[in-house]
């Protein structure tokens, strides 16, 4: 069952190698995907808000890792 | 199958390079295989696992089409996120010294070593050759299958363009693995990793905001101007880790 284990964790480790990046992103996109199509705003809107934040999250946490410091 | 060439390029070149960076990873370790323990098993487990491979991509591709589009689209997007943003900011973080750069001919160096510390077997079928070809080439190959399903299902016809760019990939790292008998390592992963990371970005959000039902003004346009987005974002966020980096570095030695 080890070799199980050995995909199920390559399989993850494909989407996720931060719990918490991995969740803000998700946490976005459900956010947007629940909030956007409902509110009234210019269709240009809505797709720069869904970039915005994923653009955002990006800098946030790779600069939240580089003050963690340097690891091998 | 009649294939749109302007649409399908971008979906094309995004597989193309992913699959280029993932290949050349796998060949640095089948080199390694078949230097130290002989090519009939390092061959034979990487034909048997890209056989599995294609069979994923043949079962997976057209299974995907039977599921409402919009929610294929919203689910790929969702993971080419997670998988294109998660290469971005490692290529961040490379770019910016906080995490070493990716070194082929060390990856090589280090299988070599741990190869050799098994014992050297030149004759026969080898099965630590063909298990350990196996499972880097299923491994990477894994991703390549994911991008190829991600870039080409989320929209119909884009599946063969997709699997072509990957392809292509794979001739290309197959010939330079003939060529050179060594890693390819005067290809600048890194960077390719950045511009890949950036592409899978533009098209992760393009499909999830699809998904979603927004509109995009400009449609497939709007893929060039995401591409855009992202690198600005990643060409800010570089200074700015390297500035922490080096804030931390100079707060150690005080």
């Amino acid at each position: 069952m080890s070799w199980l284990r050995t995909v199920r964790d390559e399989l993850i480790g494909l989407f996720v190698d931060d719990g918490r990046f991995a969740a803000s992103i998700v946490g976005w996109i459900v956010l947007c995907a629940l909030v956007l199509p409902r509110v009234s705003l210019p269709a240009a809107t809505p797709p720069i808000l869904l970039f915005a934040g994923l653009a955002v999250i990006l800098v946030h946490n790779a600069a939240r890792r580089a003050r963690e410091g340097r690891q091998p | 199958m009649e294939i749109d060439w302007t649409h399908a390029g971008p979906s094309i070149a995004a597989a193309f390079f992913a699959s280029l960076v993932e290949f050349i990873e796998a060949l640095t370790i089948v080199l390694a295989v078949g230097a130290v323990r002989g090519w009939r098993g390092a061959l034979g487990g990487t034909g048997l696992a890209l056989a599995s491979l294609l069979a994923l991509v043949i079962v997976l591709g057209p299974a995907l089409t039977r599921i409402p589009l919009q929610a294929v689209q919203l689910g790929l997007g969702t993971l080419l996120l997670l998988f294109g943003m998660r290469w971005l900011r490692k290529a961040i973080l490379r770019a910016s010294g906080v995490i070493p750069l990716h070194d082929e001919l060390a990856a090589y160096a280090r299988e070599r070593a741990a190869l050799e510390a098994m014992g050297v077997r030149k004759s026969g079928w080898d099965r630590v050759a063909a298990a350990t070809a196996f499972k880097i080439t299923m491994i990477e190959g894994i991703e390549v299958v994911f991008i190829v399903i991600a870039l080409g299902a989320a929209r119909a016809g884009l599946l063969v363009p997709a699997s072509l760019g990957a392809l292509a990939a794979l001739v290309l790292v197959i010939l330079l693995g003939l060529l050179l008998h060594r890693p390819v390592a005067m290809i600048p992963e890194n960077t390719l990793k950045f511009i890949v990371g950036v592409l899978l970005c533009a098209f992760g959000t393009f499909w999830a905001g699809e998904g979603m039902g927004l509109t995009w003004s400009g449609e497939d346009w709007s893929i060039p101007a995401l591409n855009a987005g992202f690198l600005a974002a990643a060409l800010v966020a570089i200074p700015i880790c390297g500035g922490r980096q080096r804030m931390l570095a100079a707060g150690e030695r005080a």
